[in-house]
């Protein structure tokens, strides 16, 4: 019981040490933003900050839903058409990030270059 | 065509293998057929349901919508796999008695499926919804005909049918006095598979901010895109550029269900009195 109870309260600390620090890199974020249009990714070049934590916002601008997929950014979901979605990717080491649609691979390509 | 093709075969993949799996799991249990068969029709109707909301459910929650259905279907997908490997892995000896002595393990079946037919419930509508949404988006986009379409739709379905098939019947050569314990083992690493999406999943949409950054990288020497990449992520979780997280979640799973097993097998041998009610004719 007693451990349970040291347990249980170390682990309330835990949970709001991470959500506190949570809320501390929000702040700071990084945002960024891609549009599919015409089944392309617009910018097909998105330029990042190395080692932060991005928020990616994809607004998919066709009357088609696409899937934004990335083995590099270890990346995958699905945009709505007319949907806007946002993704978490990195913190990433600087160098640079393939994603592409998957339902329209041959001309939705484009690359995260993080520096 | 055949890039539609290989997409609704990418997308039905996993959630095949899953059936292959579970179906040669659950091998000679009373009423397997009607229980897998109900689990695979929840499973498609869930996916027609959640692609049919996929606008709504994507816009929830700026944006993370669908990140948060997903956490749940996997979420429940987990504890489901966990309960089955502790309460299988702690049966198995019975159950592999009975099976040799009637040729199959009717009693066990009363118990054993529903984690797993939820399982496969769970599976078939993360994938499937994909796959919905995809075909959904053929029919409206693209100025292919409908029977080419189909066609090639069927043929991706036919594909990943045929490689759950395959495991199926490669399980169905073990011999059965060992077909729990190797099940059991798939269905473990499935598990801990099923934890590292999750924790891909709590990453992606910025509700856990831990450990993201890839551990290593392997996608020089295996990637993730070739067909034994996908094979190996569909049955053993396999990433080329795997996060903090991804890593602890895995192996977390691996030792906790390992440790839950062997905590309940421990139970039952000191006589336990619950432990005792749940075995069946011990004597």
């Amino acid at each position: 019981m007693n451990l349970l109870s040291t347990s249980g309260r170390a682990l309330r600390v835990a949970v709001g040490a991470a959500a506190l620090l949570a809320c501390g890199i929000a702040l700071a974020e990084p945002e960024a933003t891609l549009v599919i249009k015409n089944h392309r990714f617009d910018p097909a070049e998105l330029k990042v900050p190395a080692g932060q934590r991005v928020k990616l916002t994809v607004h998919n601008q066709d009357a088609t839903p696409e899937e934004f997929e990335s083995h590099k950014l270890n990346r995958e979901k699905v945009v709505p058409p007319g949907a806007k979605v946002v993704v978490y990717i990195g913190p990433l080491t600087k160098g640079s990030y393939e994603f592409w649609g998957e339902y329209n691979e041959a001309t939705a390509k484009g690359v995260v270059i993080a520096e | 065509m055949f890039a539609t093709a290989l997409i609704v075969f990418r997308e039905s993949l996993e959630a095949a293998l899953f059936v292959g799996i579970v179906a040669a799991a659950t091998r000679g249990l009373a009423g397997r057929g009607s229980w897998l068969a109900g689990g695979i029709f929840a499973g498609v109707i869930g996916a027609l349901a959640l692609a049919a909301g996929a606008d709504k459910i994507g816009a929830l929650a700026d944006g993370i919508g669908q990140d948060l259905v997903n956490v749940g279907i996997l979420t429940a997908a987990l504890a489901m796999l966990a309960w089955h490997c502790i309460w299988v892995s702690t049966h198995g000896k019975e159950m592999s008695q009975e099976a040799r002595q009637l040729g199959s393990s009717v009693r066990a079946g009363q118990r054993t499926p529903r984690a797993l037919m939820i399982a496969v419930a769970l599976a078939v509508l993360r994938e499937g919804a994909e796959t919905v949404l995809f075909v959904a988006g053929l029919t409206t986009g693209t100025a292919s005909s409908g029977i080419e379409m189909v066609s090639a739709v069927l043929l991706g379905l036919a594909g990943g049918v045929a490689l759950g098939a395959l495991i199926y019947f490669g399980l169905s050569r073990v011999k059965p006095h060992n077909l729990f314990a190797v099940t059991n083992a798939f269905i473990l690493v499935l598990a801990a598979a099923i934890a590292s999406q999750l924790a891909r999943a709590l990453a992606q949409s910025g509700l856990v901010d831990l450990w993201s950054s890839a551990v290593w990288d392997t996608s020089k020497l295996l990637p993730s895109e070739s067909p034994v990449g996908v094979l190996l992520h569909a049955l053993a979780g396999y990433d080329a550029r795997p996060s903090g997280l991804q890593l602890v979640f895995y192996v977390g799973t691996l030792l906790v269900v390992g440790l839950a097993t062997r905590e309940v097998r421990r139970r039952q041998q000191h006589g336990h009195p619950q432990a005792e009610a749940l075995r069946p004719r011990a004597l």
